[in-house]
């Protein structure tokens, strides 16, 4: 177990080397990056100016040593438009990305696990296909113009919620449904067919001829088994997560880390940007270790390999 | 047997056709602009006019018109970030399968690094660096794409290369090349193609949403994220900018969805679970 954990920290920390590399080196390619800071009408002298104060008059591996030496530090850098370090913002954000996932990921399992399992045990079935329907529609919607209808009817025209920033509890309905469905979809189908799966198989045949109730079967021994899929996919919907996240903040106005990365993007703060992307690949991996913990906790077969 | 998706097939072939026609189905330009018309409704609304059927934007420009022209980026982009991204991950798949060893496990690490890493931050990192375009958005897009294709391809291919006719090519004395590509990859062709169909709707959707971060093909070239994205602020006064749009991105994902799903009921129905 020990082993496992030790293994999966060793992984993490190469891939985040090799994503803030990959960073790094992307922003390089294109030339200077003090030529994408300055304003169109700066002078060369500002351009030298500008040079010298952030390190960036040696060679581009000079830059890079640099670059890691202030970042194991945790300085990622100043962002170009707030004039601040880059991390203090990103933690600024921070809290209010982390006030928003929770209720659109409980939402999501609330939907997904019942109809997931409704739908195995009666394939086919009415609620089998309107959960097939609402996933084919989930994945085919794009959700920041859900977002945008939601905006329209129930702030536009009926006026009910609010329709963007936080605020009370009203604020948060709109992006948690928006985030929610777009995750719903990938996690319904998934405890489908794992639950379809796991209703077949030998130990739930032995546990029918032993009387076992058919709610102890489906709670206890399948949901259990079925759910080991989903954490194993579980680096897709963190994908899944950060993309909305992104596209929701950006929608609702939501002062979070997926509304900084969008600034980042359309003012063209690349200091900025690179430093968002290194703070998401720690968190990332740093939950995507508690998941891999967590699945060898549920999966025997993987502590005891 | 599923029935062949009708509904899906017409909307596709609609797109194909006002994409591929496009100058000669309207009077109008995507790009210039006309204030006098600005903002105005579709014809069914009040102040409409059947001059612009689905109305204008903030700079007179023609809905239907951008939507047109929408589609054929749409489109372009789609196919070739499917053929970019789509055909890297069919050559490394049938080369980690049918090679294995170190090269294996190593393209196999690669893999799952790319599925552990959101691809969107790279779309947008490259946004911002390389400037917008359509080339940094199909590198973007193919990104996205060649991890999940390269990983099925080379299950696929396990499986192949223990058949008698690859042990009696090799016999024969054929090359590891002509092995890969003469007689394993038009047996993978099948699940290619499932794939590619299958992929076609989750490209449109995160073409139009790089598009609606500013990271997509730069502006005034009409795509329909875009027309989301400059609509939203005209929510309130004009809803139909970023609604119609909207309505056509899920209409056409949808169908190329729905499509997919049966192609693959029809071609190789052990990718279900996918």
């Amino acid at each position: 177990m020990q082993r496992y954990i030790l293994q999966r920290l060793v992984q993490g920390v190469i891939l985040l080397v090799v994503v803030t590399s990959v960073v790094f080196f992307i922003g390089r390619m294109t030339g200077n990056p003090v030529d994408m800071m300055l304003p169109e009408d700066a002078t060369e002298e500002d351009r030298q100016d500008m040079i010298e104060r952030l390190e960036l008059d040696g060679s581009v591996m000079d830059q890079f040593g640099v670059f890691i030496v202030d970042a194991v530090q945790g300085d990622l850098g100043t962002s170009i438009r707030y004039r601040q370090p880059a991390t203090d913002i990103f933690f600024s954000r921070l809290p209010n990305t982390l006030a928003m996932i929770p209720p659109a990921m409980i939402l999501a399992i609330a939907m997904a696990i019942p109809l997931g399992i409704l739908s195995a045990l009666r394939r086919g079935g009415i609620i089998d296909r309107i959960s097939a329907t609402i996933a084919v529609l989930g994945i085919s919607t794009p959700n920041f113009w859900l977002g945008i209808v939601l905006i329209y009817l129930f702030s536009v025209t009926w006026g009910w919620l609010p329709s963007s920033r936080m605020g009370g509890p009203l604020n948060y309905i709109m992006p948690t449904v928006t985030l929610g469905t777009f995750l719903v979809a990938g996690f319904m189908r998934l405890i489908r067919s794992s639950m379809l799966e796991t209703l077949d198989s030998e130990f739930v045949k032995l546990a029918r001829i032993k009387g076992v109730s058919e709610t102890a079967i489906v709670w206890k021994h399948c949901l259990r088994n079925a759910l080991i899929p989903v954490l194993s996919l579980w680096g897709v919907f963190m994908g899944g997560l950060v993309t909305g996240a992104i596209v929701t903040e950006t929608v609702f106005a939501w002062p979070g880390i997926g509304r900084l990365t969008y600034e980042a993007v359309i003012f063209r703060d690349y200091p900025l940007l690179q430093a968002v992307i290194i703070m998401d690949a720690i968190f990332i991996l740093f939950i995507n270790l508690l998941v891999d913990i967590l699945y060898a906790y549920v999966d025997p077969r993987i502590r005891f390999e | 047997m599923r029935r062949l998706p009708l509904a899906s097939f017409a909307i596709i072939g609609t797109m194909v056709f006002v994409a591929v026609f496009a100058p000669w189905l309207t009077p109008h330009s995507p790009i210039d602009q006309s204030l006098p018309n600005k903002l105005l409704p579709p014809f069914w609304e009040e102040g409409g006019t059947t001059e612009y059927l689905l109305g204008t934007d903030i700079f007179g420009r023609d809905l239907l018109t951008r939507l047109f022209y929408g589609a054929r980026v749409s489109l372009i982009v789609t196919a070739l970030a499917l053929s970019v991204g789509g055909g890297v991950g069919l050559v490394l798949g049938i080369v980690s399968g049918y090679v294995g060893g170190k090269l294996d496990a190593f393209l196999m690490r690669v893999v799952d690094a790319a599925f552990a890493f959101p691809t969107i931050l790279f779309a947008l990192l490259l946004a911002v660096t390389m400037g917008q375009g359509m080339d940094t958005l199909v590198i973007a897009l193919s990104l996205f794409l060649w991890a999940g294709f390269a990983r099925v391809i080379r299950g696929e291919v396990l499986a192949i290369k223990q058949r008698d006719f690859v042990a009696l090519a090799r016999v024969h004395g054929s090359s590891p090349a002509r092995i890969m590509f003469i007689h394993i990859l038009p047996n993978v062709l099948n699940t290619f193609m499932v794939l590619l169909t299958l992929n076609v709707g989750v490209i449109i959707v995160a073409e139009a949403s790089l598009s609606f971060l500013g990271a997509g093909v730069p502006p005034p070239t009409p795509s329909w994220g875009l027309m989301v994205a400059e609509g939203r602020g005209k929510i309130t006064s004009a809803w139909w900018l970023s609604l119609i749009p909207g309505i056509a991105i899920t209409l056409v994902v949808l169908s190329f969805n729905l499509f997919g799903d049966w192609l693959r009921d029809r071609l190789d129905p052990k990718l279900r679970q996918l």
